[in-house]
């Protein structure tokens, strides 16, 4: 976890049906965070989509995106290296607490349990492990959901407005620990919102997209 | 896919096993039986009665006992779907594999596969125990609705038209047709008879033609050789009179005899008849009618017949079917379907040709109420010829569907 | 999943549903015009066209079956949207919808010999009110079963028709959000049963419109219901052509595949008929629901929806209950209201010979629905992965839930034949495939492709394969719907009598098989017995289906309310 990645977006553009929908050009470098904004239709989510690899066949794109110097455009989204966080904490309902930040480990982890046991530790869960996500506060699963995306160990994150459903008193909370974080994992950042707050916690560049 | 379906529209020789249609002698028939040894028997039969599947189910552990042949059933609900099989066999160009191997049948089942060339034989003669039936003294176990077998069906039992009522109801029932339509006028809605084209259902037509008719001679050959309009004009006025009386004003009928039984059980019926003249009794032994149920025929007899099994020329287990079809004919077997807790089905056995202890098997069952007195069933009026069948249901079709 | 052959599953579903229904129609439409080389018609001609119109009834017996196949949908249609809109989450919604669930497996000859014994003149409701209310000491001569309007047909059908609306209806009621909708044309005054007819029923319809076309196909060509609660004189024309197959006259078959030939074009009729219908109603609707009536009928149609539908329902567990009581029925005299005695007698007697029906069923049931989910699961496992374009010759899919089987069945039987393919239960098993796959994909679908997508998304930015985020979530998420789905199929499977009896060359003997040969004898008490085995297998796949997930997912509340 202490390596340090950068990501690379060379000469994107998206179009829908023909029509320019954005173009970009930059570089995220480790623990930054960049964050995206714009009105809705701005194809903000399409260029998260695009990212990820989940990019719908509606949209044509043109344009590299490289980690850590790696063309990685053509990959499947399994094979990316990327991690997610949403709006919701998207926890799978059928597996318990611990049971969610296994399923994201890469198999070569020694001892998952123990793994999963501490991480729950550092979020301030450590008793969670066993129980049903469905019993969780909405800040606990957010809480989680970071959790398993780290121990996941991504080289690069994407978050989807991921404090818009929280409460206000929690969101400043969740920042902090969330930019916190990814900080100390070095990881470069995409964050997708509307709300200013987060860019300003986010302390990074801000790109602001147009209608 | 065509070209096979073209190919077999010319005449199709049967195709026969080796040894199962060489000259009968008593040797051959060890032939035979040998070569049954270890076949499966698929007997297509109707299957609405359960004592007649029981029955079959005997027939099974006895043939695996003693011949090491299995026999299963295919319980159809109408015959004629086996019939439609071996044909869609035919028109497939399956000759030698075909899916059945003894059917159970008679009538106009039988002149229809006649005709169409679906079955094999002349076979019976072959059957040792075919000689009990003494064919010579009894011609209707080689006559099957005026048509003569020709020894492409082998002789399994004997129904006749039996009625039936509840004697708490009706302490004197009709007892001929005349009677029959003066008693329906006096109580509306409780007799009816099975729509056409089932089979108790025509035979009905037929026994009342037969009553009436100024010349039931002409029933006896083919309906194109006499003035059909003419001969069936008593029929129709005797229906058209007694429709109005029947149950649901004959503006419906029971499908089939069975189902008119049921309507004897819940009480919607107060006369009733059947092929199987054990039927009532077996019925009150099954809790369906009354204790005070009884059984009468008809002054002046009524329409009878006798009931086949046959095997399918693309019969893969022709031996096997034999062996079943003399296994049937035994005195054992015959005895068994007669008593009335097994079945209740009449032998077709002559009694004069068994030896004393064959005899014995059919010892007289005990009094039943409910079955017919011994001795009611002498005067069995003969099955007209099979196309009458047909025009009677046609005409039939006609003068009542859709008014 | 590897990829190659998840690509080839929609060809492959494809052919394998439409290869034999077009073979089967085509050897209908041969003999139909006098093609026939094994029954001598070796020249085409329009004889068997003439014969068929010859027949006394025929034009009655045609609109017979239009017109059940368009009231009996209409009805149940209606029923099911009065109902679903008068609900509000009381216990006895909950405890309707509860009841209704299982009704779908309930094979609809046994819910017809059910309906039949409940409302004879003398079944169950006139022994329940005789003597006392009616003074009836005999039952009375009343025509009720097997009308000649066919009003009895179409009852029972109603039955039957209703759950499975229902259930498909409720599973693609959360993809239009009804309670949003509600909730706004609440807020601008209208009342809540009005509301749900105005807002929710033009945005539910096109989701369940191919189940409201099987319907009609359905109901206008169904058989074994036919036979039972349907008119005789003549019968539909379903029943008519089973008749005329199945004369000894062999010379029939050529008219008999016209009548199959005609029975399709019936069917078509119904279903433009119905899409004339659907354009009216169209028209009428949006005058309606424009002309801004908020409030007017509320509680009327309230309580017909919850009436109406519990009428159904519980005619159909009467009906049930009063076979099983029937099954152990000693003398029965009208009119009591119980029987005399009581007695195993006829369970006994079937006992020994249940071993065989049930185990083939069962096999048969499970294979077909095991290969029917799998090729259902591919289907749309393949899809999701592609993007959610539905691919569209998955709609033939459907067509086996179109066309009348009647109409091709027979041909199918005579194609196998000529393929030299010996009739064993894998050869019946393909034959329930036909019919239990569109089942399947159909009770399937809505649930598998309304999965959130970020559910994989997840998965796969956490770095797991997509075969283990399909085995891993995909699969345990949609535990629930694809057990309801198996659970259907095995319904449909184990309900078959044609495809079994034709493609087995009747060697093959399930319950269904079994139930309609002793029907034909015409004991009740048999035929309640078979009736109820008839009913009691399909019915524990359902507890099965509704009750694993939750002993499963017992510990995890978010699996609870899924779908």
């Amino acid at each position: 976890m202490s390596a340090f990645h950068h990501l690379e977006i060379e000469q994107l553009s998206i179009r829908l049906h023909g029509k320019p929908l954005l173009s970009l050009d930059t570089r995220i470098g480790p623990g930054e965070v960049l964050t995206v904004m714009g009105p809705s239709g701005s194809g903000k989510s399409t260029l998260l989509a695009w990212m990820a690899g989940f990019m719908s066949r509606d949209f044509e794109a043109s344009g590299r995106l490289r980690l850590d110097g790696r063309d990685i455009t053509a990959l499947p989204p399994e094979r990316r290296g990327i991690g997610l966080l949403f709006q919701d904490p998207m926890l799978f309902p059928h597996l318990s607490v611990s049971g969610n930040l296994r399923f994201g480990m890469p198999r070569a982890t020694p001892d998952k349990q123990a793994a999963a046991q501490d991480g729950l530790a550092r979020i301030g869960l450590a008793d969670f492990g066993a129980r049903d996500p469905a019993t969780l506060s909405g800040g606990q699963q957010s809480r989680v959901a970071l959790m398993r995306l780290l121990l996941s160990q991504p080289q690069a994150v994407l978050l989807d407005e991921p404090f818009s459903k929280l409460d206000s008193h929690l969101r400043h909370e969740m920042r902090q620990l969330v930019f916190g974080h990814l900080r100390d994992a070095g990881l470069p950042t995409l964050l997708v919102t509307h709300d200013h707050q987060d860019a300003e916690d986010a302390g990074g560049r801000v790109l602001e997209l147009d209608a | 896919m065509l070209t096979r379906l073209i190919a077999t529209a010319t005449p199709i020789a049967l195709v026969l096993s080796s040894s199962a249609l060489a000259a009968p002698s008593p040797s051959d028939w060890q032939a035979v039986l040998d070569e049954a040894r270890g076949q499966t028997v698929y007997w297509h039969a109707w299957g609405g009665d359960s004592r007649v599947n029981d029955y079959i189910g005997w027939v099974d552990r006895q043939m695996r006992e003693r011949f090491d042949v299995e026999v299963t059933q295919v319980k159809l609900d109408d015959t004629s779907a086996a019939v439609s099989r071996v044909l869609a066999e035919k028109s497939a160009g399956n000759l030698d594999d075909g899916s059945v191997d003894l059917i159970w049948i008679n009538g106009e089942n039988f002149a229809a596969m006649r005709e169409a060339d679906l079955l094999f034989g002349p076979f019976n003669e072959q059957l040792p125990n075919f000689a009990l039936t003494h064919p010579e003294h009894n011609p209707e176990v080689v006559t099957d609705f005026t048509l003569p077998t020709q020894g492409y069906e082998s002789p399994w039992g004997k129904a006749q038209i039996t009625f039936y009522h509840d004697s708490d109801q009706v302490p004197e029932p009709p007892r001929d047709i005349r009677a029959l339509l003066e008693w329906a006028e006096a109580n509306p809605g409780r007799f009816t008879y099975p729509r056409i084209p089932d089979f108790t259902g025509s035979t009905f037509l037929k026994q009342v033609l037969i009553a009436l008719s100024d010349d039931p001679e002409a029933l006896y050959s083919p309906v194109a050789e006499s003035d059909f309009d003419d001969v069936t004009a008593p029929l129709w006025d005797y229906l058209d009179a007694l429709h109005p009386h029947l149950w649901r004003s004959g503006r419906q009928f029971p499908g089939s005899g069975p189902e008119m039984r049921s309507l004897m059980a819940d009480g919607e019926l107060d006369l009733a008849f059947t092929f199987t003249p054990s039927e009532p009794a077996a019925a009150v032994a099954d809790f369906e009618l009354p204790p005070s149920t009884r059984s009468f025929v008809l002054e002046g007899g009524t329409l009878g017949n006798v009931h086949f099994v046959a095997i399918p020329f693309n019969s893969p287990h022709m031996a096997g079917a034999m062996a079943v079809a003399n296994f049937l004919l035994s005195p054992e077997a015959q005895a068994h379907k007669q008593s009335l807790e097994v079945w209740g089905d009449r032998s077709v056995l002559d009694l004069t040709r068994l030896d004393e202890t064959s005899r014995e098997h059919f010892a007289s069952p005990e009094e039943n109420p409910s079955l017919l007195p011994a001795g009611a069933l002498g005067q069995t009026l003969q099955e007209p010829h099979p196309s009458w069948m047909n025009a009677l249901q046609d005409a039939w079709q006609t003068r009542y569907v859709g008014q | 999943m590897p990829r190659m052959p998840l690509g080839l599953v929609p060809p492959l579903i494809v052919l394998l549903l439409v290869g034999p229904l077009l073979a089967g129609l085509i050897m209908a439409l041969l003999p139909a015009f006098g093609y026939l080389p094994a029954l001598g018609g070796e020249s085409f001609s329009l004889a068997p066209w003439r014969a068929l119109f010859d027949q006394p009834g025929i034009w009655r017996s045609a609109m017979l079956s239009l017109a059940s196949g368009l009231v009996t949908t209409a009805v149940s249609l209606g029923i099911v949207l009065l109902f679903l809109a008068s609900v509000s989450g009381t216990w006895l919604d909950k405890l309707i919808q509860r009841l209704v669930s299982p009704l779908l497996a309930l094979p609809h000859a046994a819910a017809a010999f059910g309906l039949a014994f409940l409302i004879a003149p003398s079944g169950l409701l006139a022994r329940l009110a005789s003597p006392g209310l009616t003074g009836w000491e005999r039952p009375p001569d009343l025509l009720i079963v097997q009308d000649p309007w066919g009003l009895s047909l179409m009852a029972g059908l109603i039955i039957k028709e209703i759950p499975f609306l229902l259930l498909m209806s409720l599973a693609a009621l959360p993809q239009i959000e009804p309670a949003r909708r509600v909730a706004m044309a609440r807020s601008l005054g209208y009342r809540p049963t009005v509301a749900w007819l105005k807002v929710v029923v033009p945005a539910l319809y096109p989701l369940i419109r191919l189940p409201v076309l099987a319907v009609i196909a359905f109901a206008s060509s169904v058989v074994d219901v036919a036979m039972i609660l349907g008119p005789t004189l003549p019968p539909t024309l379903a029943v008519s052509i089973l008749t005329w197959f199945g004369d000894p006259d062999l010379s029939r078959r050529f008219m008999a595949s016209a009548g199959a030939i005609l029975q399709l074009g019936v069917t078509l009729a119904a279903l433009l008929a119905w899409w004339g219908l659907e354009c009216l109603v169209r028209r009428l609707g949006r005058r309606w629901i424009e002309r801004g009536g908020r409030r007017a009928g509320d509680a009327p149609l309230r309580l017909a929806g919850k009436s109406l539908i519990l009428l159904a329902t519980l005619s159909a567990f009467v009906g049930l209950g009063g076979l099983a009581l029937t099954s152990v029925a000693g003398f029965w005299r009208f009119p009591s209201a119980l029987p005399d005695s009581l007695t195993w007698l006829h369970w006994q007697r079937a006992l020994p010979s249940l071993g065989g029906p049930v185990l083939s069923s069962t096999i048969i049931a499970v294979v077909a629905t095991l290969i029917a989910t799998l090729l259902a699961v591919a289907a749309l496992e393949k899809e999701q992965r592609r993007g959610r374009t539905a691919s569209r010759a998955l709609w033939l899919l459907y067509l086996p839930l179109i066309v009348p089987q009647v109409a091709f069945l027979f041909g199918l039987a005579v194609v196998t034949e000529s393929l030299g393919v010996t009739p064993t239960h894998g050869l019946v098993i393909f034959g329930h495939l036909l019919f239990v796959l569109p089942y399947v994909f159909l009770s399937l679908s809505e649930a598998y492709r309304r999965l959130d997508p970020r559910w994989s998304q997840v998965a796969l930015s956490l770095g797991v394969t997509r075969g283990s985020t399909f085995r891993r979530v995909r699969l345990p998420m949609l535990l629930a719907p694809l057990l309801t789905a198996m659970a259907v199929g095995m319904a449909v499977s184990i309900g078959q009598y044609l495809p079994t009896q034709l493609l087995g060359a009747g060697r093959i003997s399930t319950v269904t098989t079994e139930a309609v040969a002793l029907a034909s004898g015409g004991n009740r008490r048999v035929i309640g017995v078979w009736a109820m085995l008839q009913a009691c297998l399909p019915l524990a796949g359902f507890v099965m289906a509704v009750g694993l997930p939750r002993l499963i997912w017992s510990h995890r509340r978010g699996m609870q309310g899924s779908p």
